[in-house]
């Protein structure tokens, strides 16, 4: 079972990512909407062509959340799917949007993430305190809540830091390396205007002079929260040959979980990214020697170094000299996130890694201006939720 | 702000472990049909989900798989323990457990040096299972 890679990214919408919003605010809905009329507008589509959508939550409902979105939009669909992979998500409802397309339920299907803040509550009532163990849940009977949270293994710098220690003792640990995958992101990131360090490039030495987070991880190697959003519109064949960009056809995908907490990673230093980037490349029938660039979700520089160890563009180990050796810029030899990642233009919470997918789609389209790569028809895009938990990858193509 | 540290709640499920640990033991679920060693507890085997497991006492013995040393606290509940010695311990029987490191001398913390238990009795129901160098 397969896809047949009929199925295309048309058109997509990605909200300027902006450190304080001060612009007028809209509920999740609100933002849900304006994204799909902004991206079905970039396709060269209109609300009527909708017959799917794929969501992850919403801050309006707990539940029932994509016929919530459905009638707000007031547009009836086929196929209705809400994703929960955290980081993960986007690339898991691209391929999704995809596998439904292909299988006749819909033929435009809308994949949104609204990353703005909301109009501020009159009647907000008491802080919950237990919000500061953000993705790790305290409900009775939580794994987390017992055998986690007790101790402190909360939020996502510890877990990360424990990789990257762990790393360091099985292979070694260059910080310098490190540094320059943020210095040649972050290049490409200051000739991005979406990117909240457009203009902004560092060097090495900023880098490794940031403040130290938890060891060995520095301010400048984490994301910072910013405000963001973005949605994409995946169409089948008929429709993406008659809409305005180059078709960004999804030839291949692949996604593996293996745990929650990374406690219970059976090895830390080979992530679930591996066999889902093998079953990708697999279905598309592309080899890795093909990719004209990686869109690696970039939550940490770690996430980066064993993206690109697992999915196989270099051996295991051999990272940290692969860095050293290429030019990861739009300019380089071996583009690593052409838009700045995460790392350039911030994380809109759970929309950060739809941007690696849509500047997968802008340099395919051939619409990323003066970070435009000279050949772009094979693109490699990676997700990645929580703590390398749960993990996903996608094959684009330009024919 | 309630930031009480968010002690365990012990469930039907998992209150041998923490009756060992107030008892100062290292109680662990094995597997009466494959054998496999658990944690956390639970009510299948992760490896075969047979529903048939004991517990045994184990010595709590292990190694340090990797930690970190943080500098900001990774909750608001935490702030006092900065810097927090967060660590993952695999136990000689095989099962990994987070913990945190009890150590004077972050510079001694070794990946792979041999840790041993430190039975910390945080209130009168709840005992944490940390851990020291060996």
């Amino acid at each position: 079972m397969k896809l047949e890679g009929k199925a295309a990214i048309v058109g997509y919408h990605e909200y300027p990512h902006i450190r304080k919003y001060t612009g007028k605010r809209k509920f999740t809905l609100g933002q849900w909407a304006d994204l799909t009329r902004l991206s079905l507008d970039d396709a060269g589509l209109e609300a009527r062509d909708i017959n799917g959508i794929v969501c992850t939550e919403i801050r309006e409902t707990v539940s029932f959340t994509p016929a919530t979105i459905v009638e707000y939009l007031g547009q009836p669909v086929n196929f209705a799917e809400r994703v929960d992979l955290g980081g993960a998500s986007p690339v898991g409802m691209v391929w999704r949007a995809a596998a439904a397309i292909e299988l006749g339920l819909a033929d435009v299907v809308v994949c949104a993430l609204p990353g703005q803040p909301i109009p501020s509550n009159p009647n907000p009532g008491p802080v919950d305190p237990r919000r500061f163990f953000q993705s790790s849940s305290v409900n009775w009977g939580s794994p987390q809540a017992e055998f986690e949270i007790p101790y402190g293994n909360l939020a996502q710098n510890c877990g990360y830091a424990m990789i990257a220690q762990r790393y360091a003792a099985e292979y070694g640990y260059d910080p310098t390396a490190m540094a320059k995958l943020v210095v040649d992101q972050r290049r490409s990131g200051a000739l991005n205007p979406n990117a909240v360090f457009y203009e902004k490039p560092v060097t090495v030495e900023d880098v490794l002079a940031s403040k130290l987070v938890a060891d060995p991880l520095r301010m400048l190697e984490i994301v910072m929260p910013v405000a963001g959003g973005a949605a994409v519109i995946v169409a089948s064949e008929e429709i993406a040959n008659r809409c305005k960009h180059r078709p960004v056809w999804i030839k291949g995908f692949g996604e593996h979980l293996t745990m929650k907490t990374p406690t219970f990673a059976e090895d830390l230093c080979r992530s679930p990214v591996g066999p889902a980037s093998s079953k990708a490349f697999e279905m598309a029938g592309v080899t890795r020697s093909e990719i004209d660039a990686c869109e690696i979700y970039d939550c940490y520089t770690i996430t980066v170094l064993l993206t690109l160890e697992d999915a196989g563009f270099c051996e295991k180990g051999e990272g940290m000299e692969f860095i050293r050796s290429h030019d990861l810029s739009c300019f380089g030899d071996f583009p690593v996130n052409s838009h700045g990642g995460q790392l350039g233009m911030g994380q809109g919470g759970g929309a950060g890694g739809m941007t690696q997918v849509i500047e997968g789609a802008r340099q395919i389209m051939g619409r990323a201006e003066k970070r435009q790569l000279k050949r772009c028809d094979h693109v490699y895009v990676s997700g990645t939720g929580g703590i390398m938990s749960e993990q996903a990858a996608l094959i684009l193509r330009g024919d | 702000m309630d930031l009480t540290k968010p002690y365990p709640i012990a469930t039907p499920e998992t209150a041998p472990f923490w009756e060992g640990l107030r008892n100062e033991q290292v109680l662990l679920q094995r597997c009466d049909d494959c054998g496999t060693w658990i944690f956390y507890p639970r009510s299948n085997c992760p490896n075969c989900l047979s529903t048939r497991l004991n517990w045994h006492q184990v010595s709590g013995e292990g190694t340090l798989y990797t930690f970190t040393v943080t500098r900001q606290a990774t909750a608001p509940h935490f702030v006092d323990e900065v810097p927090q010695l967060i660590a993952m311990i695999d136990l000689n029987e095989g099962v990994r457990l987070t913990s945190t490191l009890v150590a004077q001398e972050t510079d001694d913390l070794k990946v792979g040096a041999k840790v041993t238990p430190v039975f910390d009795h945080v209130s009168a129901d709840v005992t944490l299972l940390r851990y020291r160098l060996a």
